[in-house]
Formats: C-alpha cells, sequence, structure tokens
C-alpha cells in the first residue's frame, strides 16, 4: 500500500519526525477553517498516491484568503497521472535554507534494507550524483550507521545530531511497520537550523497487512479492488475498453502488452489467480460487469489444472442471468478445451485457438459496439 | 557450484537415481493433499509429509510427522516441499532449515517479505537453497516434480527454463514443446519482491549442465532480477543460446500487477531497462509468448 503524503506524515509524527503544522481538507470549508487556525502564508498540496504533484501544479503557495479561494478548488478535483485529488493538505510555509534526502528501503537485489542519503533533496533522487548508500542488514539502521551517514553527506554539529536523529526514526517507522519504503524528501532544514519532512513517502507490505491492523485505516482502495481483494484477485482499474481477465499474473500481464501491440485499450487487468472455479469466474464476470465502460471481455486462460469447462459453465451462468452483457473473446487451453466449446456453442463467448486470434477479435468486437 | 540436479535426482547411474525422498510441509491441506497426489502420479517419491497434531497418521500411506525434524530424520530426505499458508510460512521454513533440508520448496503466495528476508538468510547460513516463496516449484521433466505445475506442458529435453511466473512458465514450455524443445530443468523463481534463489542464481546453477542446449528466461517489469542476469552474461560469457521474454511492456507504472514483485517505479523495475539490458547481452527478447522458440531456434541456427 502506498500512503499518501498526509498519512505518511501522520506516521512519522508517531516517530517524533519534526513536521510542519498542517491540516487536512477535504472541502473547501474545511480549508478556509484551517488557514484561520494556520495563518499565511501557507502551501497547498493535493494528496495523490504519485509523484511529479509539483510539476502538474499539485502545490501551489497561498498567500492571502483571496488566493485560497482561487486555488484550493483548482487543487482538488485535479487528476495527476491517472489519480483523482480527493483530499488536500495545508501546511504552513517556512522559511528553507537547504533540502536534503533520506530514504530507507528493501533492496530487493541485495536481500537487504538499504539507506540512501543525500545532501541534495528536492528532486528525484535516480538524478542525484551525490548518493550516499549503506546496506544496513534486517535490523534497520543504527546510531553509528546514522552518524556515519549524516558525516557521509557533509554535515556537523547540531545538523548532523537532527539528521541522525531523524534516519534512526524512519528506520524504527520501517522495521516495525514492515515498510518497503520509507522516504523524506525534501529533508528541509529550516531558518532555525531544525529539520522537517516537507515531503514523506510510505509504501507498507500489503502481504504483511494481517499483522499491521493499525494502518488499515489509510486503505483507500476502490469498492472495486476490495471485492476483488477479497477473493484474492488481483485488479488494477484502466480508462480503456476492454477488459483482460486471466489466471496468473505473468500470462495476464502478457495478454495486456499483446492486446496493447494490437491497437487494443484495457479497462481492467484482472488476475483470478491460480485456482479458478465456477464461483471465482463468475465473481470475476460479476466486477467486469460492474465496469460500465467495458465493451469487450478478453479471457486467457491455461487451465492445466482448472478445467476448462468450469470457465465455460461460469461464463454461461453470467450471461444467464445477465451480470455480464457485452461479448467474450476467449482464449481457454487445457483439460476438456473441445467439450468446453461445444458447451460454448451458439453463446456470447466466441473461443478461439490462440491468444492471438482472441485478441484480433476482441479489438474488432470492442470497435463495434 | 551446487548440484541441483544432483540435489533433485541423485547420481545417473546410481541406485535410486530419480528417487530422491521429499518431504511435504502442509500435505494434508486442500492444496497440499491435491498437488501431493500429483506429485506422486508424475513420479516424486513423497517419503513424508507434515502436519503438526496428525503425526502417526498417513495420506495415502505416505506417513505423516508433526514435525520437520522428525520427517527428515526418518527418511534422510534433503528435499522440503512447502505448503503451509503464508502466515505460517515462517516459522514452518526455520523448522525445515534447522532439521538439515538442503532444498526447500517454497509454494506459498502473500509471504511477508519480512519473513522471506529471515529465511533467505538463514538458509544462507546454512548452505542451503530455497526456491520461492510464491514459485509454482521446480522440475526436472520426465524425472521429478516439486510443485504445483500442471505435467502436460512439459517434456524431457536439454534446455533450461527459468521464470518469474508461473503460468507463463507453463505457456512458454508448452511453446517450446511443441516446436520439439524438451527441458532439461524449469523452475520458477517466484513473483515476490525477494526470491530465495535470484534468477542470476538459477543461471549459474544451470549453465553448467552437461550437454544443455539452451536457457530460457522469462522474466517480467519489477525489480533488477533481469539486468542482474543480462550483466551477468556479458561478464562471463556463455556460449549457448539464451532467449528472454519479458512480461508488463504495457503495464502503468507504481501500480502491483499480480504479483507483489510486479511494479515499476521510475525507470526501476521497467520492462525497456530490462529489454535494453538483454540487447545488450546479445539475448534476443520475445514479443510473445509463442515466438519464444522461434527465436531459440534463430539462435540455434547462429
Amino acid at each position: 500500500m502506498r500512503l499518501l503524503e498526509h498519512q505518511a506524515k501522520d506516521l512519522f509524527a508517531g516517530y517524533g519526525i519534526r513536521l510542519l503544522e498542517g491540516r487536512v481538507c477535504p472541502t473547501i470549508e474545511g480549508a478556509r477553517e484551517a488557514a484561520r487556525e494556520l495563518g499565511y502564508p501557507l502551501v497547498i498540496k493535493s494528496q495523490v498516491p504519485v509523484g511529479g504533484r509539483g510539476k502538474a501544479g499539485g502545490i501551489q503557495k497561498c498567500a492571502s484568503a483571496d488566493e485560497l479561494e482561487l486555488k484550493f478548488p483548482q487543487v482538488l478535483g485535479m487528476t495527476i497521472k491517472g489519480e483523482r485529488t480527493r483530499t488536500v493538505l495545508l501546511e504552513k510555509a517556512a522559511e528553507i535554507s537547504s533540502e536534503l534526502y533520506v530514504a530507507i528501503m528493501l533492496n530487493r537485489g541485495r536481500r537487504t534494507y538499504t539507506v540512501i542519503a543525500s545532501s541534495e533533496g528536492g528532486v528525484e533522487i535516480e538524478s542525484v550524483k551525490g548518493q550516499t548508500i549503506r546496506d544496513v542488514g534486517l535490523g534497520g539502521a543504527d546510531a553509528a550507521t546514522c552518524a556515519e551517514v549524516a558525516s557521509a553527506i557533509g554535515l556537523g554539529g547540531e545538523a548532523a545530531a537532527s539528521f541522525a536523529s531523524t534516519l534512526a526514526s524512519l528506520s524504527s517507522l520501517a522495521m516495525e511497520k514492515e515498510a518497503e519504503l520509507a522516504e523524506i524528501n525534501p529533508l528541509a532544514v529550516l531558518a532555525d537550523g531544525s529539520m522537517v519532512a516537507l515531503d514523506g513517502k510510505v509504501i507498507t507490505d500489503d502481504n504483511s497487512a494481517f499483522r499491521h491492523e493499525e494502518l488499515q485505516k489509510y486503505r483507500e482502495a476502490s469498492e472495486l479492488e476490495d471485492r476483488a481483494a477479497a477473493r484474492g484477485f488481483s485488479l488494477v482499474e484502466m480508462d480503456g475498453d476492454v477488459a483482460v481477465v486471466g489466471n496468473g499474473a505473468g500470462l495476464v500481464m502478457s495478454t495486456f502488452d499483446m492486446l496493447t501491440d494490437s491497437g487494443g485499450r484495457p479497462s481492467c487487468f484482472l488476475d483470478v489467480g491460480g485456482g479458478a472455479t465456477v464461483e471465482s469466474v463468475y465473481e470475476a464476470m460479476e466486477l467486469i460487469g460492474k465496469m460500465r465502460r467495458t465493451r469487450a471481455i478478453l479471457v486467457n486462460l491455461y487451465g492445466g489444472i482448472v478445467r476448462t469447462t468450469t470457465v465455460a459453465t461460469a461464463l454461461l451462468k453470467a450471461y444467464g442471468d445477465g451480470t455480464i452483457k457485452v461479448p467474450t473473446f476467449a482464449r481457454l487451453k487445457g483439460a476438456e478445451s473441445e467439450k468446453a466449446r461445444e458447451m460454448l456453442d451458439g453463446s456470447r463467448v466466441e473461443m478461439f485457438g490462440t491468444v492471438e486470434e482472441a485478441i484480433g477479435a476482441a479489438v474488432k468486437g470492442a470497435r463495434r459496439r | 557450484m551446487i548440484d541441483i540436479l544432483g540435489i533433485l535426482c541423485g547420481k545417473e547411474g546410481e541406485a535410486g537415481h530419480g528417487k530422491r525422498p521429499v518431504v511435504v510441509q502442509g500435505m494434508t491441506g486442500t492444496f497440499g493433499s491435491r498437488h501431493t497426489r500429483l506429485m506422486r502420479d508424475y513420479g516424486t517419491n513423497i517419503a513424508a509429509g507434515v502436519t503438526p497434531g496428525k503425526g502417526g497418521g498417513d495420506l495415502d500411506g505416505i506417513p505423516l510427522y508433526d514435525t520437520a525434524g522428525e520427517a527428515i530424520a526418518a527418511t534422510g530426505a534433503e528435499i522440503v516441499a512447502n505448503f503451509v499458508p503464508a502466515r505460517h510460512f515462517l516459522a514452518s521454513a526455520r523448522e525445515a532449515l534447522e532439521a538439515g533440508a538442503r532444498l526447500l520448496v517454497a509454494i506459498p503466495e502473500h509471504v511477508p517479505v519480512r519473513d522471506t528476508l529471515e529465511v533467505v538468510e538463514l538458509a544462507g547460513s546454512r548452505d542451503a537453497l530455497v526456491i520461492g516463496p510464491n514459485t509454482p516449484g521446480v522440475m526436472v521433466p520426465g524425472t521429478i516434480k516439486v510443485g504445483i505445475m500442471p505435467a502436460s506442458p512439459f517434456a524431457p529435453g536439454d534446455i533450461a527454463v527459468l521464470s518469474k511466473s508461473g503460468t507463463l512458465l507453463y505457456e512458454i514450455s508448452d511453446n517450446l514443446t511443441q516446436a520439439g524443445f524438451g527441458q532439461r530443468i524449469t523452475l520458477g523463481i517466484g513473483g515476490d519482491p525477494v526470491n530465495g534463489m535470484r534468477l542470476v542464481d538459477a543461471f549459474d546453477m544451470v549453465r553448467g549442465i552437461d550437454g544443455l542446449r539452451g536457457v530460457v528466461i522469462v522474466g517480467e517489469i519489477g525489480g533488477d532480477a533481469e539486468e542482474t542476469l543480462a550483466q551477468r552474461i556479458i561478464e562471463t560469457g556463455f556460449d549457448r543460446p539464451v532467449v528472454a521474454y519479458i512480461a508488463g511492456r504495457a503495464a502503468p507504472k507504481e501500480k502491483r500487477m499480480g504479483h507483489a514483485g510486479a511494479i515499476v517505479y521510475g525507470n526501476y523495475g521497467s520492462a525497456e531497462s530490462k529489454v535494453n539490458m538483454f540487447t545488450k547481452a546479445n539475448v534476443p527478447v520475445a514479443r510473445r509468448p509463442a515466438e519464444v522458440p522461434v527465436l531459440l531456434k534463430g539462435k540455434m541456427r547462429g
């Protein structure tokens, strides 16, 4: 789960990481009240789970109540990289003397946690040359490492102590919350020498959610995504018109790629997992039936152990009761596929021997309607 | 170098070749029992099962033990297949490794990455191999299957197939089999962010197999396993054909595409980055699964 900035900062506060005073405002009324409490100048920040908000105009400075009236409605509702702004964070503006970068992340290749720090913050870390990188094992960054990293990025005196303490807190957070990434970019040094987290990015491990009840309040999945997750499916919604369904993440990704190569536009990525049953495939069709933009369904199942007749039964049931109304183009490979073909003869499911043929027909099918 | 075929099959020509004992953890669950039978039907010697509280019982005559320690002691098994639910994986994997398992095949999906890290560290300190988690398993077609892959796509032969994905492993092996390329060994490293055996480890393990005629890599977006492997091929050279396929070219950034590990941040984990590195390593990348055997044939002709 990728936390929104204000959620990440909520966690930071619990670990003693310093922040600017701020309020979360989903409405203009709330923003007016928050502005009265905080005072001007302040910054309004779009809360979307993607990078590049500043460039897209999702972060705006307000010097007066008039500016707030003008800019707040522009930011609220703004869509950035496909993510709509549902809420806005108002923060007091501050005099910043410099910006640093600090993060602790799961290092997939080296199978350890790794600290990354730099004296150049506020930009994408990939573009920064002078990075300090330290592998810290499975226990996180200890006090000595935190101090050493502070000195490696050129800090001394009180600044070094503040930085080391921030890094230690960030590391504890990452370990205790099982985060794949905990990042402060930028970590701002204020005129008085204190350090505050101007932005925050935390990505937690969905697979450890069962032992982190306290993080579930941050979950903001759509209703369909929640239903899919409850079924053990994996669903990513897109804005095209062909629903891509299959068993196994790799196979569905592959189908998704080939559909896109053929000029088709996916309305979703739906992986129903390895053990497809009549119930699970029917439920997948229910989810698709609720996505109004879908004009064709592309099913690619490699049934090693799953019977294709099971899938055929589920599809017939979904058409029979009106759960789905758009045509299905299917490639069902595996046990009993001849029988499945007979079952589906005369239905709205067209069967193909190869996925390439099914894709070609699905692209045409979506255009035809 | 680790002799994976030796662990899986034993020494060629010696007694017991192809009948190496396997212990199954979580054998009496719905999933575990179903696949235990399928593995046994394939010819795998399932010597014992482990389910706490069911020691002394059996499944189709396969004896059950309460702990991995007892099962390993009774059978001498070096191979353990783990079918335990994700939230109990860490404890069961630790038990198997501490009892002396040399190869742990970790089937469960949704294992917390923190738990995987601990299992990988423990395995490293004991010189044991972990395949997975979230793997379909490992197979020497015609001899032994440890995992959940269906039998039908595979045929004995002399190609190694290494995959991040389960169903794509089946799909592409099926394509290879139909084109006349059987497989010497196929294995899934798993779709999680952290894998016990990395793609590059799997490659190093199979590259020296006698008579191997080629390697097929089935990658997907996320992480840098493919880039690391391509780098290894560039640095060490490899004189046999290698062909790759990468799933997820059209996937949006910062979205998990079904697998916990299949996510792109910026350029990190992107398909372009992987394809570029494979191209530098002179490894052609197929655009579709069906193209894999075509490219392999092309490489073999030179």
